[in-house]
């Protein structure tokens, strides 16, 4: 059954009360890894936000018009990420053309979003919580900025307490996690303002 | 059952066609101009391709050594442009000052807009011409000597010690045209042919075709010529050490300076093998010497064979050219080194040219590397 969410509430609340990293931590690696750099945070966040929403969008019409009257189900997993590699094959390509600047301050991170768990994470709550094309298209543009919004108030956060004096075992990725955590508690206030599922 | 199969087949390939699509789409790149020297010559070329093999269409060639590969770092060109910082592929090629100056691998820099560069101007004669094997001999067991004949009514410029690619087309289970450097061994004036000494590499994609694949009368391509291994213009005493296909770039030297009669400067040839059937062209040498009387030659072997029946030189030719070196100072007279072969063998030799009082700037070499 389709549940019966308004598309926009559920882009709201893919945002804040569900966002997808600070509540259900997925895509660490370069969330971790890039947020080092404000700069290269906001371009991944968008690049995410770009592919998490086309991805939800054809993998959604993919499982509903090719797996289903197929009865393919036990391959879905195979089909979204096939789809999803093309579809980071096809935007690198572009933002190459595009944007060579953008292109360079991505680098290795663009052809990693393919293997970034958040996309494929997104796609298969798509189909397990049976949205429609509308409400997943906001669910996965949703996700998207919400990834992006957490991506850069980390690395905000990280540019000012590099300075700061840190135990020494807490340096780097220690210090990163308890702050990621601490952000998680504070989205946690969003909770229940929103109900989704 | 067969429908798994067949859907996941049919997703893939309708997503292939469509990046297919849209590659043909985002890469057609519009036409690039390519400014040399701030407008010296400007070429026009269709973007979307390699800064190296676009020059190569229209004509100049800069050098290359793999073909394009990014993997022997010759390809070097200054971009007066700003095309972004270096790719992760030419930083392994490039110092500091080099990356600074923004120079680049040319195999790797794709053109996108217009770009301007900085480009010898020698290169400007460099050409790719279509010969064919006129003879190919065994100088040694593992040397051959090539010789090729010019395209007919065409010659060649160049300089005593410059070097020239040989392409080396696809064949057997080598699915690339390749590309390597071979130094000319002919001296200059033979404009219609050229020659060199090839030493087969065990193994080697280059080496392996000219010794086995290669016949006479069969055509080769070249690209060339490159490279500054050239004499000086000076009145120093000049003391060579070359060993196995090294002796390329030296005997075209040498036979250059006999012919335009440089009678005024002392040359030294030291020539190191490890025993007799590592020597070649020794009657040669010895023609010279007598013809030649400033020039002369030191063969020296290493570890001679008792079947040898050796009288000349022995020992390594790092310990030869110090004794002949120490036996006839002369601290009048400056003193140049030219050295060719191995890059273990060259920096030896550049110890001890430098302990014997050669100025380390006036010791000029090729590593055939
Ligand atoms: C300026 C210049 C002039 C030259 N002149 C001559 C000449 O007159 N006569 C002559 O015989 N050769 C000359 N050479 C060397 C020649 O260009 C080739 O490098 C050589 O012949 C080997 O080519 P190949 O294709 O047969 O071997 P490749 O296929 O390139 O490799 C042969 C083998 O060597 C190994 N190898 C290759 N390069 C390296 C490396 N850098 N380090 C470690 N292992 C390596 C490979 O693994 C392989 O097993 C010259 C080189 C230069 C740069
Ligand atoms: S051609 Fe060899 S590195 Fe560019």
């Amino acid at each position: 059954m389709t549940p019966d969410v308004h598309p926009l509430t559920l882009l709201i609340a893919s945002v804040f009360t569900n966002n997808i990293l600070l509540s259900l931590f997925l895509g660490m690696c370069s969330f971790i890894s890039i947020s080092k750099d404000l700069k290269a945070s906001n371009g991944l966040g968008m690049a995410v936000t770009l592919v998490l929403t086309i991805t939800t969008l054809i993998n959604w019409m993919v499982y509903h018009w090719v797996i289903v009257p197929f009865e393919l189900d036990y391959l879905r997993y195979i089909v979204f990420i096939i789809v999803i590699a093309a579809i980071v094959q096809v935007l690198e390509m572009v933002i190459e053309r595009v944007s060579p600047t953008l292109y360079r301050g991505l680098g290795i991170f663009l052809p990693l979003i393919t293997v970034n768990c958040a996309i494929m994470g997104v796609s298969l709550f798509m189909q397990l919580r049976n949205y429609d094309l509308l409400q997943s298209a906001f669910f996965g543009a949703g996700s998207g900025l919400g990834w992006w919004l957490a991506i850069v108030l980390l690395a905000a956060i990280r540019q000012r307490i590099e300075k700061n004096p840190i135990p020494a075992g807490l340096k780097g990725a220690g210090i990163t996690l308890i702050t990621i955590g601490i952000i998680g508690m504070a989205f946690l206030g969003f909770a229940g303002m929103l109900k989704v599922q | 059952m067969w429908t798994a199969p067949i859907i996941i087949s049919a997703i893939s390939a309708v997503l292939a066609f469509a990046i297919a699509i849209i590659d043909g789409i985002v890469n057609n790149y519009a036409d690039v101009t390519i400014s040399i020297n701030e407008g010296q010559k400007t070429l026009s070329v269709k973007g979307g391709s390699p800064l190296l093999s676009s020059l190569a269409t229209k004509g100049v060639f800069v050098p290359s050594a793999c073909g394009g590969k990014g993997s022997c770092g010759a390809c070097k060109v200054k971009v007066l442009s700003d095309i972004g910082p270096h790719l992760p592929t030419e930083l392994p090629f490039m110092s500091p000052e080099e990356i600074k100056d923004n120079i680049r691998l040319s195999c790797q820099v794709k053109l996108k807009s217009d770009i301007r560069i900085r480009l010898p101007e020698e290169l400007f004669s460099v050409r790719q011409l279509n010969c064919t094997v006129e003879s190919l001999k065994d100088v040694t067991y593992d040397i051959k000597e090539l010789r090729i004949r010019l395209p007919k009514n065409a010659t060649i410029d160049f300089k005593a010690g410059q070097y020239l690619q040989l392409v080396i087309p696809p064949y057997q289970e080598i699915k690339e045209s390749a590309q390597r450097a071979y130094s000319i061994s002919s001296k200059p004036s033979d404009k219609n042919s050229l020659e060199f000494l090839i030493r087969l590499v065990p193994n080697g994609i280059a080496t392996t075709y000219v010794h086995r694949e290669l016949k006479e009368k069969q055509p080769i391509s070249v690209i060339g010529p490159f490279g500054d291994f050239c004499l000086r213009d000076t009145d120093a005493d000049m003391f060579c050490v070359a060993g196995g296909s090294g002796m390329a770039p030296i005997r075209s030297i040498l036979l250059d300076m006999y012919e335009k009669k440089i009678n005024h400067r002392t040359v030294w040839y030291f020539f190191g093998a490890r025993s007799r059937r590592d020597l070649f062209y020794l009657n040669e040498f010895r023609e010279l010497e007598r013809l030649w009387p400033c020039f002369h030659f030191v063969p020296a072997l290493s570890e001679p064979l008792p079947d040898d029946r050796w009288e000349g030189e022995t020992g390594l030719i790092t310990q030869v050219l110090d004794t002949y070196m120490k036996k006839n100072p002369d601290p009048s007279k400056s003193k140049e080194g030219y050295l060719c072969g191995s890059p273990g063998m060259i920096n030896a030799c550049v110890k001890v040219m430098i302990a014997n009082g050669i100025p380390e700037n006036e010791i000029y070499f090729d590593k055939f590397a």
